[in-house]
């Protein structure tokens, strides 16, 4: 039996478990404290002092955010002292922030304007020292402008504890501190992922994905070309959060109208490539369980857990699967198949994809995905937050929009895919492809609910084992670059039971990447977004009539008509790639 | 701060490095290492460059931003070697009074270097000190054993052009 607590808040009596924080007590008592730094499970350090209230008999103004609660404990979360000091915090905060909220992209979300708004402050009595801009954009995928930061450590929690990667931390002492890589390397300089996580912890506009719209305006309203997009499957399931839509609507009809009045010549789907992946990474795996090539074999469609372990595990490469990503086989098929058949020069192409990702920023200028003819898969490859700035500016009205449906070519796509935007997805999509192979379509199942995450935060690790004919398969599913470290240790060890593993970068996969529409600490602690975006993706899969990668029609055709068979000559070509063990250090 | 990357080539031997792999082994695994090992570090190199710093990191399997985080932090840390001349501008109650900081100043111009840093080719470095007890010559500054005082930023660059 969970012991219990009781309490007073306010005067008013509690009772919740021993070790809550007061913060978790008052929450439950319908009492929200004001938080800054505080992360629930990443970062829990009382440093920014936002969050204190007074506690009878204690000598000073606690963080509530970490002290736990005590029998008999008397907590006032509104008295004048308390309001005070939090003020005063807040103003020096402020005080030495760049408030350039009007050009910001982070207004809409910004925790500390929400704070100063909260707190009623209409000017800051303290000038701060240095208000000019600090900004770090050496890398492909994100922006860092220090001037805005808090130094509240979220992002530096998520990267070290959630992602075990650590490229950031705080610098320096005192005023001079500041966030940024070791010895002030620049962001491309160091083993940094491009995940992109930092940027969903940071409550302020310090982090930011590296904005590609004006390329993207620039290729539409260029008439000599033909500019072509793709949206992967978790970018229509968070899209409406930015035009206030409940969290875990779909959008995919509107997703879509609304880029063909963007103006995109062809509005194709990457589910369709999903499907794709599927026929290749699971006739690859057949491949490898009949002894050609190594076990376990590892997916390849996140580009952040690519580069992590080309980085980390260069020993290991030949685990993963060589298929490219659905991006890249996307956009490789745009510029071969699809120019081909419609006699259009692909050089004359440009490739946008609308992804949830801000590591495939980084990974559509990966030189060895070149193409035989000389392009370049993609062009240009924005995040959904993107996507969502340019319907706006363009002023599309979303919720009125009709819904439309994706150009046929490259736009038809099974369940399987959708579900590729959550965690587990991948192995179930590919395991019903396998499975049907080896058993038959109307013997193999269809679900494989034990690799999905149904947990909040859908962030464990999934292991599970089928009987296939000949021989029993152990698959195991992780999300998070933690939990991916604990898997390559086993393989690395020779420990490892697995034949298929699935990996993606961020926690939860897809559906909570780093360029997802942004959210509150507070909405993060208390609301399931990962699992609410995921529903609607496993809703849409069973919604569907076609569910099964192999069954995707128009991926049968494009074996017809141009790749021959899957893992083929052609398919090797265009379709599949190779790895480059990289150094973790620049030295 | 002038803490980053030094403008000094590393000179560390394999001596050293075995050297350090073996502090390393000392505290791998236990609760805060990276301190002793920093310390003991500074000890064999006489400072920490990035080279040092990439040893650490990788032997007790932490990320460098967290070494870095750390030897960044305290004072007792430099990454900058000492050069051939070690200057030292007192920062005492009575050189401050008479001037010390446009003498700090003068050094840092003339020899393009920050408080804490090194010139690129070893020769000269820079750190402030406290009260050296010449307080009668106030403005003063040492470098290496060698005193001078009434100093003014003229005098400074007149001296540090003497020792080229």
């Amino acid at each position: 039996m969970e012991k219990l607590v009781n309490l007073k808040i306010n005067n008013i009596p509690v009772t919740v478990p021993e070790g809550s924080t007061i913060l978790k007590a008052a929450h439950d008592s319908g009492i929200k404290i004001p938080t800054l730094c505080y992360l629930r499970d990443v970062n829990e350090i009382g440093a920014c002092r936002i969050c204190v209230v007074e506690v009878k008999g204690a000598r000073s103004l606690v963080a509530a955010c970490v002290y736990p609660v005590s029998e008999g404990m008397e907590v006032f979360t509104n008295t004048p002292k308390v309001r005070n000091s939090r003020r005063l915090t807040l103003e020096l905060i402020l005080s030495n922030h760049r408030m350039a909220c009007l050009t910001c992209p982070r207004s809409k979300h910004c925790e500390l304007l929400a704070l100063a708004d909260e707190f009623g402050i209409e000017a800051v009595r303290y000038a701060g020292d240095d208000m000019q801009p600090r900004i770090e954009n050496t890398s492909l995928h994100l922006i860092r402008d220090n001037s805005k930061c808090v130094l509240c450590r979220r992002c530096v929690t998520t990267c070290r504890n959630i992602q075990e990667v650590g490229v950031i931390g705080p610098n320096d002492r005192g005023f001079d501190t500041h966030i940024s890589c070791a010895f002030d390397r620049d962001l491309c300089e160091v083993d940094c992922i491009s995940c992109g996580q930092c940027i969903n912890s940071c409550p302020t506009g310090a982090l930011a994905e590296q904005d590609d719209t004006d390329k993207v305006w620039a290729a539409l309203n260029d008439p000599k070309k033909h500019v072509v997009v793709g949206t992967a499957p978790a970018v229509r399931a968070a899209l409406g959060e930015s035009f206030g839509m409940p969290i875990g609507t779909n959008v995919e009809g509107q997703m879509v109208t609304a880029l063909r009045r963007l103006g995109f010549d062809k509005v194709f789907d990457v589910d369709h490539a999903a499907d794709l992946t599927i026929m290749e990474e699971g006739t690859e795996f057949l491949h490898r369980l009949q002894g050609e090539g190594s076990l376990p074999m590892i997916t390849s469609c996140s580009p952040g857990w690519i580069r992590y372990c080309e980085q980390h595990y260069g020993d290991q490469l030949d685990h993963l699967s060589t298929c490219k990503s659905p991006q890249q086989m996307f956009g490789s098929m745009v510029k071969t198949y699809y120019a081909q058949k419609c006699g259009i020069d692909p050089k004359d192409i440009v490739v946008v994809t609308i992804m949830p990702c801000v590591a495939k920023k980084y990974e559509v200028q990966r030189q060895e995905q070149r193409l035989p003819n000389g392009c370049m898969p993609v062009d240009i490859s924005i995040t959904t937050r993107e996507l969502a700035r340019m319907i706006t500016s363009a002023g599309l009205l979303f919720d009125y929009l009709p819904k439309g449906r994706f150009d046929e070519l490259l736009g038809i796509s099974t369940g399987a895919a959708v579900i590729f935007g959550a965690t587990g997805g991948v192995m179930e999509a590919a395991l019903r492809t396998v499975a049907a192979t080896l058993l038959g379509d109307e013997n193999a199942p269809l679900e494989f609910k034990d690799v999905r995450g149904t947990e909040k935060g859908m962030d464990s690790i999934r292991v599970a084992e089928y009987e296939l004919p000949g021989r029993t398969v152990k698959v195991c599913v992780a999300s998070g670059i933690s939990n991916a470290k604990k898997i390559m240790d086993d393989i690395r060890a020779g420990t490892c039971e697995y034949d298929f593993i699935e990996i993606m970068a961020c926690p939860g996969g897809c559906i909570n990447g780093g360029g997802q529409p942004l959210h509150t600490s507070y909405e993060q602690d208390y609301i399931d977004i990962r699992g609410l975006r995921a529903g609607a993706l496993y809703n849409q899969d069973e919604s569907m009539s076609l569910r099964k990668s192999h069954h995707n029609p128009m991926v049968k055709k494009l074996y017809e008509e141009f790749l021959g068979e899957p893992c083929g000559h052609k398919s090797h070509e265009l379709l599949h790639t190779h790895y480059i063990p990289r150094k973790k250090h620049i030295l | 701060m002038p803490n980053c990357k030094t403008l000094v080539n590393y000179t560390g031997t394999p001596q050293q490095e075995e050297q350090l792999r073996q502090v390393i082994e000392k505290y791998k695994g236990q609760p805060g290492a990276a301190m002793p090992v920093l310390q003991e570090a500074q000890e064999i190199f006489g400072y920490l460059p990035e080279e040092v710093q990439v040893i650490i990191a990788n032997g007790l399997d932490l990320p460098l931003s967290e070494i870095y985080g750390i030897a960044s932090f305290y004072a007792q840390f430099t990454m900058n070697p000492k050069g051939q001349y070690r200057i030292s501008v007192c920062l005492g109650t009575a050189c401050y009074v008479k001037g010390a900081a446009a003498i700090v100043e003068a050094v840092e111009k003339h020899l393009n270097i920050r408080n804490g840093g090194i010139t690129p080719d070893g020769k000269f470095s820079l750190d402030c000190c406290r009260c050296i007890g010449a307080c009668g010559l106030a403005p003063v500054m040492m470098i290496n054993d060698e005193v001078y005082g009434k100093l003014t930023p003229e005098k400074v660059v007149e001296i540090l052009n003497s020792y080229n």
